[in-house]
């Protein structure tokens, strides 16, 4: 069967930059939803796909140098992601119970 | 096959991303980002970082986004309202968020002009092994001080959401 | 390319086999659940009521497919098969028997042999959460939430001692492939005693850990409050009928045959004998089945009903037969893992389906307690003794 697809079926390869220009695009698309969203879980969601998006980027350079480094850095920022998505959310549940609302427009003052 | 992968689910990626900006509801936002996750958990693969791979399942994906989940669920606040409008910057907001994706791809496009092609199997350094011994020899500090950073998280955690008892 | 087609191959066999198991599975279970209640289960559809899974799916396909209006559509839909999707994919790394060579093409019995196989395991264990909060949130209905946020939270609570517990095997092997897991376990000591993971060690309170932990990620008794029917309407799936409650029972069923897989390839040695095979350990399945086609014949001989006479004789004869098939030579090295494995399963999830019979369940909090409080500091405590003996054999 490998006889009826062309050869380059096996050896076309992805260049780098298509990775990277992958990440640029999913950091714009959460920076975007980041500023414009109103509700607080979806504006952190969109600080996780920013989180996301440079884990990828780092992984790419870690293939580029042919080290393992770049990988490293991707799983730290796993962690700190994890531990600021423990605290984040038990910041929102707080802020939930006392203003009883999740838009940030109406979460303008300091004072109840 | 390479490009069809990557292709495919680069794809997925994009179109979770757009959906998670673009949905009204929470939880819609946040099953997109699993998509986007378990899309870049397969990326990951194919750039030869197994070990990163499996641990954006298990923890991004299976963990973190199981919280956001959790509370989106027991908060139950239900769809977003319109609200005041942004005055005239909402209509900068796109332009911009174009102009800055132009300006990156143009950036890293000069700057990369000697980047390898990516073919699926030729790093092979990315296994639990390698990862390992990195993590436990030159990395060590960190890896401590993220232990330390996860306790802090955890007692800071249970402190905020505790109900007060008057 | 062959390796794509040699894939596809391997699914089409084994996700018939996987179903069928998972269908007969709810027979054995039962069957198993009345005989220790002292009664006799399903035994009217067909002899010994082995047609009943068959009744019962047909039931299931042609029950009136209720969706009630205030339901969010898309996710409850999508809930059912996000569940039962990751309970199958999860078998699919787990290695069934070692490296054959079948008509000159050499393969692992196993879909897929990553170095990573384990950490996947637990990531799609971890993925199975998705399934029952969404069926519990997209019911629309306080039972069914209530049931997906326990069901959830209980799933999460009880990763955190089974991935300590499955850390600590992984100590001694240094791998996170399942199939080098399984090899490290090959020997005997003293020639006689399998050198599983499991026996002689501080692996035993391992295994004992997984175990626990491995009820409570498949909501089985003792911790299946959250769908228990006398305590919240059936939890999750309280909206659900006709298909979409199949593919939560057969995620479910699935569930339990991944746990058990996986407790038997860490824990228990795999594919491999518990008697070297030449100290005989090659005979051991046909004697078995020896036996079990004499324990039938017998009964066929002596009727308890007149419809034994038929019914026993034929499944007698069809397991003496599949008891010679063990020694032909060339079906031999294919068929034996495969039984040694099929067995250890069993006999796991003749314990999982044991223990539901035996044990009353656990409230809520006591769970919770249990796995915060006793569970993880002891699969911690393992884990610390586990490197000490390492650290201090290597040495």
């Amino acid at each position: 069967m490998s006889q009826l697809l062309p050869p380059e079926f096996f050896t076309a390869t992805v260049p780098l930059n298509a990775y990277l220009i992958l990440s640029a695009i999913l950091f714009a698309i959460g920076a975007f939803g980041f500023m414009f969203r109103k509700n607080i879980i979806t504006i952190y969601m969109c600080i996780e796909l920013m989180l996301n998006a440079v884990n990828l980027s780092f992984v790419t350079f870690s293939y580029q140098f042919g080290k393992v480094d770049g990988q490293i850095y991707s799983f730290f920022v796993m962690v700190v992601a994890a531990a600021e998505a423990a605290v984040g959310l038990a910041i929102i549940l707080t802020i939930f119970r006392n203003r009883g609302t999740l838009q940030i427009d109406e979460i303008d003052t300091l004072k109840n | 096959m390479d490009v069809i992968l990557f292709t495919f689910f680069a794809l997925v990626a994009i179109v979770g991303a757009v959906n998670l900006v673009l949905q009204k509801h929470p939880i819609s936002s946040a099953l997109s980002l699993v998509a986007v996750m378990v899309a870049l958990s397969v990326l990951f693969l194919l750039l030869g970082a197994e070990f990163i791979a499996a641990a954006q399942l298990v923890v991004y994906a299976g963990a973190i986004m199981v919280l956001f989940v959790f509370v989106i669920m027991l908060l139950n606040a239900g769809a977003e309202r319109e609200s005041r409008k942004g005055g005239f910057a909402q209509f900068l907001g796109l332009p911009l968020t174009a102009i800055l994706l132009v300006f990156a791809s143009y950036v890293i496009t000069q700057s990369m002009s000697n980047a390898k092609a990516v073919k699926f199997g030729a790093f092979s350094g990315g296994g639990p092994r390698e990862v390992g011994w990195e993590l436990f020899t030159r990395y060590l500090l960190p890896f401590e001080v993220t232990s330390i950073l996860i306790l802090i998280a955890i007692a800071g955690a249970v402190v905020l959401a505790r109900k007060e008892i008057d | 390319m062959d390796f794509i087609l040699l894939s596809i191959l391997k699914t089409a066999i084994a996700a018939p086999v996987l179903l069928g198991t998972l269908a007969y599975l709810v027979w054995i279970e039962r069957k198993v659940l009345a005989h220790v209640q002292l009664r006799m289960g399903p035994s009217r559809v067909g002899p010994h009521g082995l047609l009943q899974p068959i009744a019962d799916a047909i039931k299931l396909l042609t029950k009136e497919d209720f969706i009630p209006s205030y339901v969010n559509h898309v996710y409850y839909w999508l809930a059912p098969w996000l569940a039962l999707m990751f309970a199958v994919t999860a078998m699919s790394v787990i290695p069934i028997g070692p490296i054959v060579e079948i008509f000159g093409v050499k393969t692992n019995m196993g879909q897929a042999d990553i170095s990573i196989g384990l950490l996947l395991i637990l990531g799609l264990t971890g993925m199975g959460v998705y399934g029952i909060a969404l069926a519990g949130w997209s019911s629309n209905n306080k039972y069914s939430l209530l049931g997906g946020l326990r069901s959830s939270a209980q799933m999460i609570s009880y990763e955190l001692p089974m991935a300590i517990a499955i850390a600590s095997p992984l100590l001694i092997v240094n791998s996170l492939n399942l199939r080098e897991i399984v090899n490290g376990q090959a020997g005997y000591v003293f020639g006689i005693i399998p050198n599983w993971n499991a026996v002689g060690g501080l692996q035993i309170f391992s295994f004992i850990i997984y175990l626990i932990c491995a009820f409570a990620e498949t909501n089985r008794i003792p911790f299946d409050l959250p769908e228990a029917e006398n305590e919240l309407v059936s939890g999750y799936n309280t909206e659900y009928s006709s298909m979409k409650f199949a593919a939560f029972f057969m995620a479910e069923y699935a569930n339990i045959i991944t746990a058990c897989s996986v407790a038997t390839t860490l824990f228990l040695g795999g594919w491999h004998p518990i008697i070297p095979n030449e100290l005989g350990g090659q005979f051991i399945p046909t004697l078995i089945c020896f036996f079990f086609a004499g324990v039938l014949f017998y009964h066929a001989l002596n009727p308890a009903r007149p419809s034994d006479r038929l019914s026993m004789g034929v499944i007698g004869a069809i397991i003496l037969g599949i008891g010679l098939m063990f020694q032909v030579p060339v079906v031999k090295d294919l068929a034996q893992p495969l039984f040694w494995f099929a067995s250890k399963v069993g006999f796991l999830i003749f314990l999982f389906i044991w223990v539901r019979g035996t044990v009353p369940r656990f409230r809520y909090d006591q769970l919770m307690r249990f796995a915060w409080l006793v569970l993880f500091p002891a699969a911690l405590v393992n884990l610390l003794l586990t490197a000490f003996v390492v650290a201090a054999k290597s040495n």
